[in-house]
């Protein structure tokens, strides 16, 4: 008999938010949205949690997790970067933008750093592509950008964090 | 009815039909890869994601993929025209430029469904050559994974989920990741997969296999200190001639006694006889608890559920902890058998219980994974030390040169070799239900059955119920295959059983036993199945004795050793309980 191991505070807040969703395993996925905005990823107990309230199969859970981008399983860090591979931002270069974080923060796609501060990912068209490359960092949005704006917008938003 | 041309052939078929059904109609074999069905017995796995099956239909811009297209009225299909061919080929060297090229090795070679494609479209290269997958390799004690070879037809997900409701699978990632998988990619025997083996049964190339125990037979057949005893399933026998080029439903109990005797076992027995003794101590426990429930006692549990099918009590377990009281103690007929074994028989052979070896033949992966259930040992001396599959059995005489057909009739040794009709028809969805009543009605109204053959305990259909007339008691029956069957039974016990049930059979597999995951691939042919069960009527019909309580040899063992039936060794050996494996919400601090 396997145990799930987890901070009551999380699990009471988990079933409140399957609950106001009237624990219908149709509302899944904004179950999973509410989740990952209060605690910024998905653990997998807090997965198992979800699928016990909605009664469904904690690998149903995961196939959904798995599938949309936008879900993490991995903790973001307090200053999430995000630099959109659409078609434009793609063509005007962002995988250069992309290599420059990586190298920068010396972190992989997908990863946070191991000071909790930055975590680096990827997604598609965040509707600015007049201004493409961009890149979201902290929530604001940089255009037009080069690999060597990278440094200063790294720089900035440590500041903002006070490292 | 609507009109539809395909090839040039003319019909007329209901609406709703697809095109690769109404294809079939008219006795064209459009090729399929994801598509699975088992007709008649509710399951379809139609996700039309492999495009194998994509015909053109004039008129229409691009191709169409006949398993999940309809047939519209005066549609034109070709299946064969040069651009199908030429998209159907594309379509499955694209396939193979993702899978190991490993077919002498692969245990699926010549049952692969993937490589009898390749051999039938003439493939003879692969001109694309991309990135592969690789996943860890992956075992229970019954269930081999190797996501290597996973062509996500998801026929497996579909079994796991809509079939049985057991939930361990599931589609995971997106792209070119995509494979089926368990939740957070955890080893299968961590989640709550039963070990059913329905996912092996259906996977079309060699990503799930079972765990094959061969060797480990061989061995200690090979060892002279072991006493290698060996006792075969009710449904191993009408279905093991199909691995020889039988027809299905051949009934080979003879010829596979003779060729387990060939192997080198030294004692060829039945779990025919341990079903048998099941009845005996599963219909004693019944009449137990009715006894008790007519005089008033509210504390007893009813409906009493069978509890032969170890992928069945591995369910309730797992999902019905609050249950567990429900199901029979009785364990199963092939863990009766291996506890006689090892402790009757072992004594009245002389071989010490260490030198014994209990080799089972069954139709299942489940019972691979039930022999290794820690109460089902003394001293961590296993009573069933391995089971084989029905397939592993023929691979066996055919790596040892047996060829079935060829063998004489021969019987099986004693004392736990003689069998009654009643256990034969274990091997069928509502067979062990059949064979209780004909024991308990005799027992309980001491007088013989009117009739012996129950027809509203057999055929196919999924939820069967009845009411049987046990000497003016109206006996409550329900009997189900497939998991999800059985779990809208439990949920109307946990509500309060309120169609008055007394007691319920339940079986994991399509058709009970018979199409059970150990058993030669069907490949989505349901009438195998069928015939599969007809034979298993027709041995039971054919047989002197059929009912359990006039077998002799079981009357013999009560008298000299057992006692009686839910006695006090019979419940030292012969009964079991059960765990709460229900994965549980713990707090931290």
């Amino acid at each position: 008999m396997s145990s799930i191991k987890i901070k009551k505070e999380v699990a009471d807040k988990i079933e409140a938010i399957c609950k106001s969703f009237n624990n219908d395993a149709s509302e899944l996925i904004n179950v999973l949205h509410q989740t990952q905005d209060y605690l910024g990823y998905l653990p997998t107990e807090a997965q198992e949690v979800i699928a016990k309230h909605l009664n469904i199969s904690p690998a149903k859970v995961f196939g959904v997790v798995s599938f949309y981008s936008f879900f993490s399983m991995v903790p973001k860090g307090k200053c999430p970067v995000a630099i959109c591979l659409g078609t434009a931002c793609y063509v005007r270069g962002a995988e250069k933008i992309v290599d420059a974080f990586s190298q920068r923060l010396n972190i992989n796609v997908g990863e946070t750093d191991k000071d909790g501060i930055f975590s680096l990912n990827t997604l598609r068209c965040v509707g600015a592509c007049g201004l493409a490359p961009v890149a979201l960092v902290n929530g604001q949005v940089y255009g037009r950008l080069v690999a060597d704006d990278v440094k200063r917008i790294i720089e900035e938003n440590k500041a903002k964090f006070g490292i | 009815m609507i009109n539809v041309t395909i090839d040039k052939k003319a019909l007329q078929v209901p609406e709703g039909t697809t095109i690769l059904k109404a294809a079939r109609m008219a006795g064209i074999d459009i090729p399929t890869l994801c598509y699975f069905e088992l007709n008649g017995m509710n399951f379809e796995n139609k996700p039309g994601g492999c495009r194998v099956c994509m015909v053109e239909v004039k008129g229409r811009r691009n191709l169409a993929p006949a398993c999940a297209t309809d047939v519209t009225e005066g549609m034109e299909v070709f299946t064969s025209s040069p651009r199908v061919l030429k998209a159907r080929k594309t379509v499955i060297e694209l396939i193979l430029s993702d899978h190991p090229n490993d077919c002498l090795q692969c245990e699926k070679s010549g049952d692969c469904e993937l490589q009898a494609l390749a051999t039938r479209m003439g493939i003879r290269r692969i001109p694309f050559n991309g990135e592969q997958s690789t996943y860890k390799i992956d075992s229970t004690l019954s269930v081999y994974r190797d996501m290597d070879k996973c062509v996500y037809c998801r026929r497996c997900e579909t079994m796991c989920n809509k079939f049985q409701s057991a939930g361990a699978l599931s589609g995971v990632n997106r792209g070119f990741p995509s494979v089926v998988g368990t939740s957070f990619s955890k080893p299968l025997g961590d989640t709550s997969c039963i070990n059913c083996g329905q996912c092996v049964q259906v996977c079309p190339v060699g990503a799930l296999t079972l765990v094959d125990n061969i060797q480990d037979v061989l061995n200690a057949i090979a060892d002279p200190k072991k006493t290698v005893v060996v006792q075969t399933a009710p449904a191993v026998r009408v279905a093991l001639g199909e691995e020889f080029g039988m027809k299905p439903g051949e009934i080979v109990t003879g010829k596979m006694a003779a060729g387990l005797r060939r192997l080198g076992f030294d004692k060829v027995f039945d779990t025919d006889w341990s079903a048998d003794l099941t009845i005996m101590e599963e219909g004693t426990e019944l009449l137990g608890r009715l006894t008790k429930a007519l005089a008033g006692d509210k504390n007893v549990k009813l409906p009493m559920f069978t509890s032969c099918c170890p992928a069945w009590v591995s369910f309730y377990e797992k999902n019905f902890p609050d249950l567990l009281e429900y199901p029979s103690t009785a364990k199963s007929p092939q863990a009766m058998f291996g506890a006689v074994a090892k402790n009757f028989l072992a004594t009245k052979m002389g071989v010490k219980r260490e030198d014994m070896v209990v080799v089972s033949i069954m139709p299942c992966l489940a019972k691979k994974s039930e022999l290794a259930r820690e109460e089902f040992a003394v001293n961590g001396n296993r009573d069933v030390d391995f089971s084989l599959t029905t397939r592993e059995l023929a691979h066996m005489l055919k790596q040892c040169n047996i060829d079935l057909t060829q063998l004489p009739e021969e019987d099986f040794d004693n004392p736990l070799g003689q069998s009654t009709g009643a256990g034969v028809i274990f091997g069928a969805t509502g067979g062990v239900m059949e064979a209780a009543l004909r024991t308990a009605y005799e027992v309980h109204c001491k007088k013989p059955l009117p009739r012996i053959d129950f027809e509203e305990t057999r055929g196919l259909e999924g939820i069967k119920e009845a009411t049987i007339d046990f000497d003016g008691f109206p006996l409550k029956i329900a009997i189900a295959y497939s998991l999800s069957n059985a779990r809208k039974l439990m949920e109307e016990v946990r509500a309060g059983n309120p169609n008055g049930y007394h007691f319920i059979e339940v079986m994991a597999c399509p058709g009970g036993c018979i199409g059970g995951a150990g058993q030669p691939y069907h490949h989505g042919d349901s009438d195998i199945i069928r015939k599969r069960m007809e034979a298993t009527y027709r041995e039971d019909a054919g047989k002197p004795i059929r009912k359990s309580h006039e077998n002799p040899d079981i009357i013999a063992i009560y008298k000299e050793y057992y006692g009686e039936p839910c006695g006090h060794l019979s419940h030292e050996q012969l009964h079991t309980h059960y765990f709460n494996r229900q994965s549980t919400v713990e707090f931290e601090k």
